[in-house]
């Protein structure tokens, strides 16, 4: 949760929300990441997330590195918490 | 992948090794501020390889474990409530409380569940507008741009039944209370390099001038934190007191001005107590009175539990630098990671939680002073 995961971005899109949205790949598992705050990335960038927003850029090398010290220190248990859904989709109605 | 392997060279890592040996004419005390650095630095035995003289102490940047009693209390009072879906990252569940730990309300019929961002909150309260939804807040300055958003798009959305428990610490003033403190033996500071990636590293400047200590923004592999040593007592020696930055293919000076703007937008700067360690100033968040709809401390009324914490352990001593986990004679034996007796056992970030991890209490004895080899 403290340290952020790297992952390659795979989809960028505006949700119904108006929210910056992407999906992003994890050494294998895609989740949802909210991009708002790294406004300018791009697909294939790769970004730092933390708790599923994107807080900056990497390069390729720093990704692959900065995987492999969680990796080993066991520290991407998070990645396994399930996404609830996307952003709240755009079709549905506030309660 | 040779890139991959410049960070783990030993051939690399031993010149480093020498070179803080040639540089270093004293003794001196570092800590590395992230438990991050920590969980590496025991994993890689960074400690041990450096010279005999260069200490490093292990901080308080893990914040599961300086969350307080007192808010895991008010956790627990709102999470039994039948009418709340209490969410929280995972790592906070197995925390205890007074009375035990959030699993066990679970186990009990308690609506607890476990989120990978607090933006997922806000689908699940959208599902539930019959229940209250809570998300337990609680991190460093590199979980409150997900906190902020989720409350700032709760509002932009008009989801009302959504709220947050706020327990935001920050780095910055938890440095100064620790150099502050009459037994204070740090004398320089690896700096978190994560939160350094969303805070930048401007606020540490005055730290550095006015305690007169170097703050070196450092990364998490083995090479990182060698350098960081190595940067860290090159300005000791020399007299200077800086921050400088260790981990620039990362960290920016300025941060992520984008995030700190809607931080500063939903959150401002209160004090807050620190699980053994007490109430320092101006050292967490608090949701700004404008998102008050959305602060679960006032909504369920629990602003008045006040819980005092047993002193059964040194963690205090150890989240300030002063102790080291095998200081305690009940570290490895009455409190292991299944039966934490305080913060820095209760999360794998912790230092007594990492020195367990990597064997540490099987080398030595307890309260043997540590002595780097």
């Amino acid at each position: 949760m403290c340290l952020a995961i790297p992952g390659k971005i795979l989809e960028v899109e505006t949700n119904g929300q108006g929210v910056l949205m992407g999906r992003a790949n994890f050494g294998g598992i895609v989740k949802q990441v909210c991009l708002e705050y790294t406004p300018d990335v791009i697909k294939g960038d790769y970004v730092l997330v933390h708790v599923g927003f994107a807080l900056s850029k990497v390069d390729e090398e720093e990704a692959a590195r900065t995987y492999r010290l969680l990796e080993d220190m066991k520290q991407l248990g998070e990645l396994d918490v399930p996404d609830i859904q996307p952003f709240p989709a755009a079709n549905e109605s506030p309660p | 992948m040779k890139y991959l392997d410049e960070y783990r060279s030993e051939t690399l890592a031993k010149k480093v090794v020498e070179e803080i040996q040639r540089t270093v004419t004293r003794p001196w005390v570092l800590m590395e501020v992230c438990g991050g650095q920590t969980h590496s630095i025991v994993k890689y035995g960074i400690d041990r390889l450096l010279p005999e003289g260069v200490e490093l102490v292990h901080g308080p940047g893990c914040p599961v474990c300086v969350t307080s009693l007192e808010m895991i209390d008010k956790a627990h009072a709102i999470a039994r409530r039948d009418d709340v879906i209490f969410c929280s990252f995972g790592d906070m569940l197995r925390v205890p409380g007074s009375n035990g730990d959030l699993l066990i309300l679970k186990s009990r019929g308690a609506d607890i569940r476990i989120v990978y961002s607090p933006i997922d909150c806000l689908q699940i309260a959208r599902a539930h507008p019959d229940k209250k939804v809570v998300f337990f807040a609680i991190g460093f300055e590199t979980t409150a741009p997900a906190n902020a958003m989720s409350v700032w798009q709760a509002r932009q959305q008009g989801i009302k039944n959504f709220s947050i428990l706020v327990s935001h610490v920050l780095v910055p003033p938890s440095i100064a209370s620790i150099l502050q403190s009459p037994q204070n033996r740090v004398q320089g500071f690896l700096g978190p390099g994560h939160v350094c990636t969303v805070m930048g590293f401007q606020e540490y400047e005055p730290i550095a001038a006015r305690f007169r200590v170097p703050i070196v923004i450092t990364g998490f592999e083995p090479l990182d934190l060698l350098e960081g040593t190595l940067m860290t007592v090159r300005q000791l020696e020399a007299g200077r007191a800086e921050v400088e930055n260790q981990y620039p293919r990362v960290v920016k000076r300025e941060g992520n001005r984008v995030a700190q703007e809607l931080v500063n937008k939903v959150f401002e700067v209160c004090d807050r107590k620190w699980r053994g360690v007490g109430l320092i100033p101006k050292s967490g968040y608090k949701l700004r009175w404008e998102f008050r709809d959305h602060d679960a401390e006032r909504l369920f009324d629990v602003k008045d539990i006040d819980t005092a914490e047993p002193a059964i352990c040194i963690s205090g001593l150890v989240l300030r630098g002063v102790k080291k986990p095998h200081d305690c004679p009940a570290f490895g034996k009455q409190c292991t990671p299944d039966h934490p007796l305080g913060a820095t056992m209760v999360s794998a970030e912790g230092a007594c939680a990492a020195y367990y991890a990597y064997g540490r209490h099987l080398q030595l004895p307890a309260n043997q002073e540590s002595v780097p080899v």
